[in-house]
Order: C-alpha cells, then structure tokens, then sequence
C-alpha cells in the first residue's frame, strides 16, 4: 500500500493531515477550539498535549469526520484513516480475532484476506494466543491492544490516538509505547496522537504540539531531536528531562 | 542473595507477549471442570429439592393438624392430590387435554409477540419520531388491565381460538417491545462512531452493532413475556367459559365442584406450562448470550 503511495504524484491529500483555520463552537455555545492550524505529514508523529477540557478529542473528531468544524477545513484521505478511540470500545459479543476482524468486515473485505490481515496485527501487539477469548475476559491493556490491532488492520497511511494508553497502568504503558513506536517505524503514517503524558508525549513523537486551556489553540510547538528506534532508557536522559520540563513549563503557562 | 534473581518472571501474572502461561495438562484441567460441573449441578438442585421438602412438610402439617377433619377437604394432603388429580386416567387425561389446548394458544401468542414486538421496537428505533408518536399508546395498553378488555374481545372476535391469542398478544407484547427497544439503544456512542467511520449502511449497523448489543435484553423481555403468555391463555379461556376446554375451564368446573384435589393438580400443571418456556429460554439465553454476557451483581 505505501509502495504505491510514494510513485504517485505527492499530492498533500493523501499524505497527511492539514489543518486550516479550525474553529468549533458547540450547539450550547461552549467554545472548544479557538483557532488551530497545522498540519501532519506521512513519517511523522504529532503529538498534542493540553489541559483538560482543552478540545483535544474535539480536535480528532473533526479529523475524523465524525464533527464537522464550525469554521476552518481539514484536508484528510478519510478512505484510509485509522482511529484509536480513548476506550476501547470492543464488540463484546466477539472474541479478540472477530473484534480485530471488524473494520475490514464492516469493508467488506473476502474472508480469507480480513484473516490474514487480524492474524498479523494480532501478533503485532502480542496478543497471540488469545484469538479465542471474549473482550470480558482480557485485562485492560489486553483490551487496548485489540483495539490497537483492530485499527492496524486497516493499514491506515494516517493514524489518530485519542488518549489511547491513558487508563493502563505505567509499566503496561510503556510497553504499548514501545509496541505503537515500533509499528509506525514500520508502516511510516502519518501519526497524530493525544495524551496528558508529557513524559509519553516526548518519548513517541517527531514533534510536540502543546495546546492552551479552552478555547483551546495552539501555543507551542517542540521538535524532538531523537531519532527512531528509541529505547525506555531515554527517558533518563538528561535531554529527555530538559525537553520535557520545557513543555511542562509552557503548558503550566497556560492553564 | 542470588536467590532473589526474579526479574524474568511476567509481572503481575499476565501481559507479557509471547510468554503465554504455561497451561496445566490439558486432562487435569478437563476434570477439574468436570467436578465443579457436578459440584454445581449439586448446589443448584439441593437447596431447592429440600426447600419443596419442606413445603410439602408444612401441607401435611396443615392438612392433618391445622385443618379440622371435618374440613379437610379445603386442603387435601399432598398424597390424595397425586393420587386424585394425577393417577386417576380420567382426571390426568381432562388435565393434559386442557394443558395441550391452553399451550398451544399461549405459545402461538407468544410467537405472535416475539415477531410483532422486535419488529414493532426495530421499527421505532429506525425512526425516533415514530418512537414518540407510539410510545404513550403503548404505556397505556400496557396500563390497560387485561380483565377489562376480554370482554370487549368476546364481542369482537367471538370466543373461539383467535380471541384467545389475542389476549395473549395483548399482555405479552409490551415487554418484548420495551425491553427490544432498550437493547437496541444500549450500544453506546463509541461502538457507534467505530461503525460511522466506516460508512456503513442502516442495515449493517443494526445487524452488526444494535441486535447484538439488544440480545441481553430481549432475553430478559422473552422470558417475562413468556409467563404472561401462559397467563393470557389461561386467563382468556377462564372468562370465555366456552369453546377448546383449556386449564382456565378446567380450573373453574373444578372450583365450582369442589374437587379440591383436582384444583391443586390444575394448578400445578398450569405452572408447569409457564416454568417450561421461562426454562427454555433461559436455556436459550445462556447458549446464545452466556458466553460473552457477564451477568452482573453475581458474588
Ligand atoms: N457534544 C458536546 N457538546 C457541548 N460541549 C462539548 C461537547 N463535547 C465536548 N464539549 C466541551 O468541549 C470542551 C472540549 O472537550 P474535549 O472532549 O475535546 O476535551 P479534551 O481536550 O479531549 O479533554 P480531555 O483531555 O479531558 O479528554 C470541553 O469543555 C467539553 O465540555
Ligand atoms: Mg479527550
């Protein structure tokens, strides 16, 4: 699929995601984004930390499609998008292969393909094993994974996160940041990943966008210098600290 | 020192990738579950056989001490029942005679619910406008008690099997379609925007996301609809008075004789009909649910 993508003509519509002029203002006049604008290339990891209540999952949903923006425009291929919502939102009537089976089902893609598709992103996020068991009887992390694996299904060129490791514990955590970081060194979309997690925030992303208290905007953007594969131990390092305490300082700045 | 080299083991049991647990032989496990089975078997059925124990214990009790014998045939004792009401070729053929006749009316009504309630709750969850215009007239035919509309039933559609369902329709229709309803909307808004992003038509959504998400649900509709079937039909052929002799004629000539033991056995049989279809479907319900459904509250 990515193959393909890059003989073509590289045309912003299919690479990413561009963000113009984004505004919205609810039906009850709750004003969530004030103004926001930037965009997310293929090979990138964007990242948007912000307060609560900021219009981070606003932002997403109009990514999506799922909103429309009362102002502005997003330029986003919504053919091929693959969004990890905050829950993980399992069938519970199907078992772990059936839930990752879903989307392309629901594409109507030939049996046979939906199947080697859910075989290899269930083993991608070590769920190998599991195919059989229903949602109920998985652990959280567990839960989030399948999800994960669901939406890789797709091969998404353009990923959404909204908050997708925020329930699990720590440990749990970062193996699913190893695991999500391992896979976007492999398929290479375009990434755009919410968190309250500055600490996650800088050890996934390319770039680090901080949004202000609502109306949320953007305030601040960070290049993280680090190059790919990362390993946990950079957490510890003292430029991981710098960079982090920066972003930590502008969004207490503007909350 | 050396000893305390644990760093390998999975945390908390569970979630390391590739390092599936280790499961026990695969035989062991097998009659493990086959032990608690018959364990479970065992604790399901002890406690109420000695509950019915004691029950028929206290029926003795009254009809032999409570009872003055001049009066014992209020309450005749539980052996007479079985030996009147059960063992006497003529009165068990009058009660199945009648169980037959009464089943098959409640179990076409019943039928007639499923079919027309899931329709009628599919419908209304298709369109919310049509929700709001039916709603307030189903309250009221639910508000409606059943007594009063036989009547009005007799006049209409006469007294032969007909008007009998549709007492049966008519009490046993609102929880299907309540109950339908409420499962239908019961998948939540997440589960919804998964199957929007994916454009997915009406009839995908509801095949895929709203039925199966409602099967608790509807189960818990078909087995209190169940019972007021049996009801109906009961009820519609103890006031019709006429037509297919049913448990509710049987029930009344017996009162009017006073054959006491007949009327209990009627009684027991007539429960009999309604413990069948709430068992059947609970039966059905753990089959088709019981896997993935965890039942709540359960210690
Ligand atoms: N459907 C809605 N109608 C009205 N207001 C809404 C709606 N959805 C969200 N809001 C409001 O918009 C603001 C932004 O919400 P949003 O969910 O985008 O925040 P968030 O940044 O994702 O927060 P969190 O980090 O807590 O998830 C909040 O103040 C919220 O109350
Ligand atoms: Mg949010």
């Amino acid at each position: 699929m990515r193959e393909t993508a890059t003989t073509l003509l590289p045309t912003a519509k299919n690479e990413g995601i561009t963000f113009d002029a984004i505004g919205m203002t609810y039906p009850d006049g709750t004003n969530a984004i004030d103004e926001a604008s930037f965009s997310v290339g293929a090979g990138e990891f964007v990242t948007v930390v912000g307060p609560s209540g900021c219009g981070k999952s606003t932002l997403l949903r109009i990514a999506s499609g799922l909103l429309e923006p009362s102002s502005g425009t997003v330029d986003i291929d919504r053919n091929h998008l693959g969004y990890v919502f905050q829950d993980p939102t399992l069938l519970p009537w199907r078992t772990v292969r059936q839930n990752v089976e879903l989307l392309a089902e629901l594409r109507g893609l030939p049996r046979a393909e939906r199947s080697e598709l859910a075989g290899v992103a269930i083993e991608m996020v070590g769920l190998g094993g599991f195919e059989q068991h229903y949602p109920k009887s998985l652990s959280g992390g567990m839960k989030m994974r399948c999800s994960l694996a669901r939406t890789l299904t797709l091969r998404p060129p353009v990923f959404l996160f909204d908050e997708p490791f925020g329930a699990v514990d720590e440990i749990t955590r970062e193996h699913l940041n190893d695991q999500t970081q391992q896979i976007f060194q492999r398929e290479g979309f375009a990434g755009l990943f919410i968190t309250h997690s500055i600490s996650e925030a800088v050890y996934m992303s390319t770039r680090v966008l901080v949004m202000s208290a609502r109306p949320g905007r953007l305030v601040a953007e960070f290049e993280v210098p680090f190059g790919y594969p990362r390993v946990q131990d950079l957490r510890f390092e003292p430029k991981f600290a710098e960079l982090s305490g920066e972003i930590s300082r502008e969004l207490r700045g503007n909350s | 020192m050396t000893e305390l080299q644990t760093t390998d083991a999975p945390l908390a049991g569970e979630e390391i990738p590739g390092a599936l647990v280790v499961s026990e032989p695969v035989a062991r496990r097998q009659a493990r579950r086959q032990a608690r089975r018959r364990a479970s078997l065992a604790s399901i059925l002890i406690p109420p056989l000695l509950f019915g124990a004691f029950i028929i214990g206290i029926w003795y009790v009254i009809s032999y001490l409570v009872i003055a014998p001049r009066r014992r045939f209020l309450l005749r004792p539980p052996h007479d029942v079985l030996q009147e009401g059960f063992l006497k070729w003529e009165s068990l053929s009058e009660l199945l005679d009648a169980l037959w006749a009464s089943s098959k009316v409640a179990l076409i009504g019943l039928a007639i619910s499923i079919v027309l309630g899931m329709l009628m709750a599919v419908i209304m969850s298709q369109a919310k406008l049509l929700e709001r215009a039916m709603f307030p007239y189903l309250v009221i035919l639910q508000a409606i008690p059943i007594l009063a509309v036989v009547p009005l039933i007799a006049f209409w559609f006469k007294t032969g099997i007909n008007a009998r369902i549709i007492v049966c329709v008519l009490i046993s229709l609102f929880p299907i379609i309540v109950n339908t309803l409420f499962g239908l909307q019961s998948a939540d808004r997440g589960m919804h925007d998964l199957f929007t992003l994916q454009h997915v038509s009406r009839w995908t959504r509801l095949s895929k996301l709203m039925f199966p998400a409602a099967m608790p649900a509807i189960f818990a509709g078909l087995r209190i609809s169940a019972g007021l079937s049996v009801i109906g039909a009961i009820v519609g052929d103890f006031f019709f008075a006429r037509g297919e002799i049913g448990i509710g004629q049987v029930l009344r000539k017996y009162a009017n004789n006073l054959d006491g033991e007949q009327l209990i056995a009627a009684v027991i049989v007539s429960s009999l009909l309604g413990v069948t279809v709430f068992l059947f479907f609970g039966w059905l319900q753990q089959r088709i649910v019981g896997r993935w459904y965890a039942d709540s509250g359960a210690p």
